[in-house]
């Protein structure tokens, strides 16, 4: 197995009496998917909130791109290459679509303090952001302020940001969460494409997307591993049937 | 063009006309409340940076515009009294030149800006808003009760400063200074809403976490536009100390702060020429009303109620047919 570009170590978080995170041990390597499951509550958010540095782990480590990133902020952790998307879209909503990504762009090239030239005549700018949203086909609305998008077109818009970044990893927390069937089958295609460019953290409900695309499947429960293989091992593995799947199989369960 | 543009031009056109006019008909009581509108109007066009494009509501900026004028009165004071500022470790004196005024000023106003808006940006929200009122204050009283410079008493400029081939005395003349420095502040906000800094002050406006998330410091791109702003507040308030002739305490004050925020409310915020639409309409009916009644600003205060809960975009946005924020 290649060296992991992301790893945790015993990661652990409470929260007063409750243990959102339980010596959480995992690891992501180039070219995967690996999907992070488990019941609403699991703390599978608090994973990826403390990976991200929106949270502060209590103990434990993470170790990114060789390096201990437990102790940097989310500014520096985003800059060293480690993309993430919001359970909940988190998006400037008075910006474009476009410029929303040109924020991106413009961070990755370190060109954030520039004061006199304006940016919508910066045409490199403007190309390499549209390159993004064209990936995410949101390039006919691209000059739609963000706050007007569909609920799948936001989806879409923070995955465009995140591939803005030319990020090592991707941290995607519920990508498909309300979305229709449709839009569904759209984003697990590009997902799929996407892991080649860097792998992913995926944290889902919908269990078919979960088992179409992940190559390893992690199940949380009470902050807690309990299980962590392939969806063939995950989906044979009793003791996840028992806590989570439900006795029919995966389709009973998200 | 657009109609906010159109209504600009024409805003810029008339505060330029209203000194003429009134050099011409004899009134030279309109030149100096011009050159106040362009004085006040560059003040609230740097809080409009922090303010507007920033969101970051301070009620401070009092502070750095006191400052501005605190230099210009303490340079001047110590030229014209001959008296050296320091003499040791080397010899430093005042100056009546506005060209070394203005960068001191900028520059005495930008290093408070820097440390106030470290300090207060570690807050939000109403939090800021007393913190950065908490600060003013202290500079405020530390005025009052520093008594080399006229502690509460404040400091009287016997002569205005001078500008390279300008007679400064001559009002109209005060004025054009007054008023290119307002239309280049302008021009530089309008550059600066549009840059690549500009779209990342936007998004630390609208959505710090956003921001963050694609690696761009919130803290370092606000405290940048903090800076800034208060560098255009402190030489607005360099300028005001010379269109005076005296500086007081009371520029300090969080009084002021308030007037500031006023105007660009009553402009608009993020408008470009919002502040000094804001300030004109300030200074009119400080000037039609006030000698009607001194109770004016009760008016004053039902405008503003109304502008805030039914055109945020505030007068420009009303005239522009736009109620709502760009």
């Amino acid at each position: 197995m290649p060296e992991p570009i992301l790893q945790t170590e015993k990661l652990s978080k409470r929260f007063g009496a409750v243990v959102a995170s339980d010596a959480v041990t995992l690891d992501l390597v180039a070219g995967e998917i690996h999907a992070l499951i488990g019941p609403n509550g699991a703390g599978k958010s608090t994973v990826i909130k403390q990976v991200a540095g929106e949270i502060r782990q209590d103990s434990g480590s993470i170790r990114f791109a060789g390096r201990d990133i437990g102790r940097l902020d989310m500014v520096a952790r985003a800059r060293l290459g480690l993309a993430r998307t919001f359970q909940v879209s988190s998006i400037a909503p008075e910006f474009s679509a476009l410029q929303n990504v040109m924020l991106a762009v413009q961070s990755v090239e370190r060109k954030t303090f520039r004061f006199l030239k304006p940016a919508r005549s910066d045409t490199s700018l403007k190309e390499q952001a549209m390159s993004h949203l064209v990936r995410l086909l949101l390039d006919d609305r691209a000059e739609i302020r963000a706050g007007d998008l569909s609920h799948g077109e936001k989806r879409a818009l923070e995955i465009a940001i995140a591939l803005a970044l030319r990020p090592k990893a991707f941290l995607l927390d519920e990508p498909m969460a309300g979305m229709g069937p449709e839009n569904t089958a759209k984003l697990i295609e590009i997902l799929d494409g996407l892991r080649t460019e860097a792998p992913i953290l995926l944290v889902e409900h919908d269990m078919d997307a979960v088992f179409a695309l992940a190559d390893r499947i992690s199940v949380i429960v009470y902050g807690r591993i309990i299980a962590s293989g392939t969806p063939e091992q995950i989906r044979a593995n009793e003791e996840v049937r028992r806590a989570y799947l439900g006795d029919e199989g995966h389709d009973g369960a998200a | 063009m657009n109609r906010e543009a159109a209504i600009s031009l024409l805003i810029a056109a008339g505060l330029l006309a209203a000194p003429l006019l009134g050099n011409a008909f004899d009134e030279p009581f309109v030149i100096t409340l011009a050159t106040k509108v362009a004085i006040l109007g560059l003040a609230g066009t740097g809080l409009n940076i922090a303010l507007g494009y920033g969101g970051m509501v301070s009620l401070g900026h009092a502070a750095f515009f006191g400052l501005g004028g605190y230099v210009a009165g303490i340079l001047a004071s110590h030229a014209l009294n001959y008296e050296p500022l320091f003499t040791a470790p080397l010899l430093v004196e005042g100056t009546t030149q506005m060209l070394i005024i203005w960068p001191v000023a900028i520059v005495v106003s930008g290093v408070a800006a820097l440390v106030i808006g470290a300090l207060s940006l570690r807050t939000t929200g109403v939090f800021f808003i007393m913190i950065t009122l908490a600060f003013a204050q202290m500079v405020y009283y530390f005025a009052i009760s520093w008594p080399a410079y006229g502690g509460e008493d404040g400091l009287s400029i016997y002569i205005r400063s001078e500008f390279p081939g300008l007679n400064t005395l001559n009002p109209l003349h005060f004025f054009a200074i007054c008023y290119v420095l307002l239309i280049l502040a302008i021009g530089f906000s309008f550059l600066l809403s549009q840059s690549r800094f500009g779209l990342a002050l936007g998004g630390a406006r609208q959505n710090a976490q956003r921001l963050a998330t694609v690696g761009i410091s919130p803290f370092r791109v606000k405290l940048t536009a903090f800076v800034i702003s208060g560098m255009m507040a402190g030489l607005a308030g360099a300028l005001y100390a010379d269109l005076n002739r005296f500086v007081s305490p009371s520029m300090l004050s969080w009084h002021t702060s308030g007037e500031i925020m006023v105007f660009v409310i009553l402009g608009g915020t993020r408008r470009l020429f919002g502040p000094a639409a804001g300030a004109a309409l300030y200074i009119v009916l400080e000037n039609t009303l006030g000698d009607v009644s001194e109770h004016w600003l009760l008016l004053l205060g039902a405008l503003l109620v109304a502008l805030v809960l039914f055109a945020r975009g505030g007068v420009i946005g009303i005239l522009a047919g736009q109620t709502r924020h760009a």
